[in-house]
């Protein structure tokens, strides 16, 4: 579970954060204002890295003492040799990738282990709406309409499961977890948590002969 | 605009004095990078701040081109009218880079005519003005002599390296050349090298004051100097440190002063009077020669071919912090440029933060008073010491 002291990050970043091994190199893509670097940095000795395209939160960030690069997080990533990171994390951001299986691939280079967190498309409530309204589906986790979201790709733990098997992937751990309204708390999932779990939390690393 | 300007005016470090520092007395003079020897050097400098005991809380900030030792506060002899020194936004009590927590250091380069030897300065063997017999100098050696300072001044490591422009590029050879030195580097609106662009605009300037019959091959020190040249230089330089966007909302095409076209060739437009007055106020304060050496010296400068192994602005991986920052108008030198800066430090495992401040005033937005930029250096130096 989550260590002492998460309880100001968002829920599935608190998941996140209690599985990174103390001391490690990780990059947060997407880091916003950079809370999970900031957690990371004091509570385990991290050595962290953010990629955010916000000019206003990479500045905040900088500011705070993380070191952090505004950029398009796509292409930031290509620039990092080989096995910089003992973790890359990428949280509720790949339903919002255009090619979501290139910069995996990318990220399974720069880093041994990439954490990828993302809304469960097949949540109940989601099912529930499509199936009985005949609408697309909103909620707390996905609350965009059909025309002003910017997520490009529904995904389910099913599918990442599928996905990760079919590209090459090792799941190494795999936390379906269930947030409140906020997403500031919420509950680990252990049954039927394609159906249950708002968020899929994975953990992979490239399987293959390559890796040492 | 206003949002970025803070309205809370910080105390001023107060007054400053210029201190000056001799070395390199032949026969020990300082090899530079062309082969050529250079001594007596004479670096002028300002300190702001106290240095500690543990002489650990250095910072040194390099200027740009045209700029000089006075960074902030006022000297004593200055007049009501007289401005205080040009980061005065940044560097003071509390401010963006704190005097009360730093001891900064700004030296004039080498090169200049701010009280560092120069072309104008006396050379030892004519007792006449350099000239062109001054030897052609670069970046590293503008670095080489900045180092003999810190030396002399006690100092084992710096706390940061900051510079905007041609400042930047010192701040990059200081990494490449005393890493170890070090702890953090600030390049602000600056390139790893010229581009075709930066060059052209640096020859049109030397063109304009070669050109100038005063300048007599820069023989001029004892007659008439090629001040025309010199203006003509500047408002060259001045065009490309704006933007379109600050031009079109500085000046438009207003007329300066009058309802009509004066049908001649007079300043009719605010943009030409500008422009005119920035020229002669120019050729007030700096030397044509030292104009020609120090845009030689910036066109020269080329952190990937002097690394042919690639670029290793440090060589001892990620010791060094970098914070790297573009302006989204910057046309000398643009954002893509600090982005493949950005590019070559991460390739070498640097740890490496990088910024593009949103910006309509061009190249010179870091000597504007900017909140955002002093934020960034004051969390990105809150997160050097803390280490």
């Amino acid at each position: 579970m989550a260590s002492p002291g998460t309880e100001n990050l968002r829920f599935d970043l608190q998941v996140i954060a209690a599985g990174i091994e103390p001391g490690s190199r990780v990059l947060d893509l997407g880091c916003g204002s950079g809370d999970l670097l900031a957690w990371l940095a004091t509570n385990k000795a991290v050595t962290g890295t953010g990629i955010e395209q916000d000019k206003d939160k990479a500045a905040h960030c900088i500011a705070r003492g993380l070191s952090v690069l505004q950029g398009d997080l796509n292409t930031e990533v290509e620039d990092y040799p080989d096995h910089s990171f003992d973790y890359v994390i990428l949280s509720q951001t790949l339903q919002q990738v255009f090619e979501p299986a290139r910069l995996l691939s990318s990220l399974a280079r720069i880093g041994r282990k990439v954490i990828v967190s993302f809304p469960n498309f097949s949540h109940s409530s989601i099912r529930l709406q499509l199936l009985l309204r005949g609408m697309a589906p909103k909620n707390d986790q996905l609350p965009y309409s059909w025309y002003d979201t910017p997520n490009i790709r529904v995904i389910t733990l099913a599918d990442f499961r599928q996905f990760a098997r079919e590209v090459g992937y090792r799941i190494v751990k795999e936390i379906a977890i269930n947030t409140n309204t906020t997403n500031s708390s919420g509950t680990i999932v252990r049954y039927f948590s394609n159906c249950r779990a708002t968020y899929g939390i994975f953990i992979i690393e490239k399987k293959g002969p390559e890796r040492i | 605009m206003n949002a970025v300007i803070d309205r809370q005016e910080k105390p001023s470090v107060g007054s400053v004095e210029k201190k000056y520092h001799t070395f390199a007395e032949p026969p020990d003079e300082l090899l530079l990078e062309s082969g050529a020897r250079l001594g007596p050097i004479t670096i002028a400098y300002e300190t702001f701040g106290s240095l500690s005991a543990k002489k650990d809380n250095a910072v040194l900030v390099a200027h740009a081109f045209s700029g000089d030792s006075h960074l902030a506060g006022r000297y004593t002899s200055d007049n009501e009218d007289d401005k205080p020194g040009w980061w005065e936004f940044m560097v003071g009590p509390g401010k963006g880079i704190d005097t009360d927590r730093y001891f900064v250091i700004c030296a004039n380069i080498l090169g200049s005519c701010m009280g560092s030897t120069g072309p104008s300065s006396l050379n030892p063997a004519t007792g006449q003005p350099y000239g062109l017999d001054f030897p052609m100098v670069t970046i590293g050696d503008m670095v080489e002599t900045q180092k003999r300072l810190i030396d002399h001044l006690g100092i084992e490591k710096l706390v940061a390296v900051i510079g905007g422009s041609v400042g930047g590029m010192q701040v990059l050879e200081w990494c490449v050349r005393y890493p170890q030195m070090v702890r953090a580097a600030v390049p602000v609106a600056t390139t790893m090298r010229h581009s075709a662009l930066a060059i052209a605009f640096n020859e049109i300037a030397r063109q304009a004051i070669m050109a100038d019959p005063n300048w007599n091959g820069g023989d001029y020190y004892n007659g008439p100097g090629p001040d025309l040249g010199l203006a003509v230089a500047r408002m060259v330089g001045h065009v490309t440190y704006l933007s379109d966007e600050a031009m079109r909302r500085k000046f438009g095409r207003r007329l300066q002063d009058k309802r009509d076209f004066s049908f001649g060739f007079g300043a009719d437009f605010q943009v030409e009077s500008y422009l005119r007055h920035q020229g002669s106020k120019f050729v007030r304060r700096f030397d044509a020669n030292s104009l020609l050496y120090i845009t030689r010296a910036a066109d020269y400068f080329d952190l990937i071919e002097r690394n042919p192994a690639g670029t290793r602005p440090t060589e001892h991986g990620t010791e060094t912090k970098y914070l790297v920052i573009s302006y989204s108008s910057d046309w000398l030198y643009p954002t893509y440029q600090a982005k493949e800066l950005v590019k070559h430090l991460k390739r070498q495992g640097c740890d490496v933060s990088f910024c593009e401040i949103e910006a309509d005033c061009g190249h010179d937005a870091f000597l504007i008073p900017d909140v955002r930029l002093e934020k960034l250096l004051r969390g990105f130096l809150n997160g050097i010491s803390r280490n």
